[in-house]
């Protein structure tokens, strides 16, 4: 299993990818906000997303799994 | 006044507090749990918690502050900059509280909050704005139909946007019809409007604005211009005071337009009026500040006026304390943004601040939100400190830059400091002929 991590700490502020959905890589799948700056976080893998473990509004800190792709 | 409220965080609520201690006024602030370690909480007279970190949970929460006020039974409160400062909904509930609130009234931010209303007001003023379109836009086949009639580029904005926020710019149709939607669903989620409007781009402009005051029996004055066009995505990082590679007469037609535009909407107390100004010096009303702006520090070194003391003159209801005529500006300013942010792709850097050492150097004015040991938390944005130069004229403001910002330590977060060392070499900006392009430029090679 390949994971996504947070980059940094912030807000998440969009989810752009559903379970069960295929992705490619480079895809933007969630978009962060931090320090009033929109990140969007793009998998460095293609697969399908087994797991996402982030909802809308939550706070990540730097490190933590957003996504897990199979 | 005996005891003012301060609706803000970090450096600017200690800037207004030392004022205040100046003046024997007490302060109150109010800060979120993200903040209970800032200096500015410990300066205080009193310092109350008003909720979590994100700023909908604290410093957004009118009700809370405006219970606060009542309870500390202030007279009046200074909003700082961002947050609620130009929040028409939150002045008519200080208003209706008994309590005083240090700025414009609430029409004034109403009608300059919405960028198309401001637009209408200036041209009825004669004062010269952007080409754009007459009012706000609904459909992309409209923005297409105004962007047609005035010329691409153009820039695509949130009308209740500001702050570089909320706004794109679009080369050609294509771009605008791929961007209309997002930018109304980003003015609906951030400004609570769906109201866009087309402006167009001009470019290789400079960004330079006029600090003005009102007060209360209808005098205006003119505290000279800032130029702002050292930019990163539409946001200041370095302002300085006197505009180089100025003509007197666009100066003076700056300071004309901005006292008429003052005027003409009745304004009490400190606003900024921001204009673009392009290569062959025309200048076009931008928009309106409502209250103290970030950068007020260089105007304050130049003329040698505490503009917090005057805002608080004047929301008591006294008149300006200097006829234009008395104002005189000494020297050359510059103000420097220190963010915390990767000084390469611009990306914010949070975390806590092992070390904070900004050398030895005694004629530079800092004004930091943090001290040594703080955490920058994600909650806000990544100003940290602004480090204002203040010497006889430009050249030697660069020469004490350059030597100030080589003896400053800091680590445990990323700081901008390396780009200002290296726009301090930049041979464009150091004979001042730059636009906002220069950032973006930099970047590039």
């Amino acid at each position: 299993m390949k994971k996504i991590y947070a980059e940094m700490a912030g807000t998440v502020f969009q989810l752009l990818v559903n379970e069960g959905e295929q992705i490619e890589e480079g895809q933007v799948t969630v978009v962060l906000e931090s320090m009033k700056m929109e990140i969007p976080v793009e998998s460095k893998f293609a697969g399908e997303i087994k797991k996402i473990h982030v909802s809308e509004g939550d706070f990540v800190n730097e490190g933590d799994i957003l996504i897990t792709i199979g | 006044m005996k005891r003012i409220l301060i609706a803000n965080r970090g450096e600017i609520a200690r800037r207004i507090i030392t004022t205040c201690k100046q003046l024997e006024i007490e302060t109150v602030a109010v800060y979120s749990e993200a903040d209970s370690e800032l200096p500015y909480v410990k300066e205080a007279d009193d310092a109350i918690c008003i909720g979590k970190g994100p700023v909908k949970d604290s410093y957004l929460n009118m009700e809370k502050i405006i219970e606060v006020a009542t309870n500390y039974n202030v007279e009046a409160i200074h909003p700082g900059y961002g947050l609620l400062s130009e929040n028409g909904d939150f002045v008519k509930r200080i208003e209706q509280a008994g309590i005083t609130f240090i700025g414009p009234n609430a029409d004034i931010l109403t009608l300059m909050g919405d960028k198309i209303s401001a637009r209408r007001a200036m041209v009825e003023a004669g004062v010269p704005v952007v080409p754009g379109s007459d009012g706000g836009v609904t459909s992309v086949s409209e923005a297409i139909q105004v962007a047609k009639e005035i010329g691409y580029p153009v820039m695509l904005k949130a009308s209740g946007g500001g702050g570089g926020i909320g706004m794109v710019l679009c080369k050609n149709e294509q771009e605008l019809s791929t961007s209309f939607s997002k930018i109304q669903s980003r003015a609906k989620a951030y400004f609570n409007s769906e109201s866009v409007f087309l402006e167009k781009f001009i470019p290789n402009a400079r960004h330079i604005e006029v600090q003005i005051f009102g007060d209360q029996n209808g005098n205006v004055i003119h505290l000279y211009e800032r130029n702002c066009s050292v930019q990163r995505r539409n946001q200041k990082v370095i302002e300085e005071t006197h505009s180089p590679n100025l003509s007197e007469q666009t100066r003076e037609k700056l300071y004309e337009a901005a006292k008429r535009a003052a005027k003409a909407v009745s304004y009490t107390n400190a606003g900024t009026v921001e204009f673009i100004v392009d290569e062959a010096e025309n200048i076009y009303f931008l928009e309106m500040n409502t209250r103290l702006q970030v950068e007020h520090p260089v105007t304050e070194r130049i003329c040698g006026i505490d503009l917090v003391e005057w805002q608080i003159k004047i929301a008591k209801g006294l008149e300006i304390p200097l006829q234009q005529e008395s104002i005189k500006s000494f020297g050359h300013a510059i103000e420097f943004r220190v963010y915390a942010e990767n000084p390469n792709n611009f990306y914010p850097s949070p975390g806590k601040i092992s070390t904070l050492n900004w050398g030895n150097q005694t004629n530079i004015r800092i004004d930091s939100g943090y001290e040594q040991g703080n955490t920058v938390t994600p909650f806000y944005d990544p100003l940290i400190a602004k480090v204002i130069v203040h010497e006889e004229n430009r050249e030697q403001c660069l020469q004490v830059a350059r030597s100030f910002f080589k003896e400053t330590k800091i680590s445990g977060i990323q700081t901008n400091i390396p780009l200002f060392l290296h726009i301090l070499e930049n041979s464009d900006f150091k004979r001042g002929s730059y636009s906002t392009n220069l950032l973006k430029q930099m970047v590039t090679n």
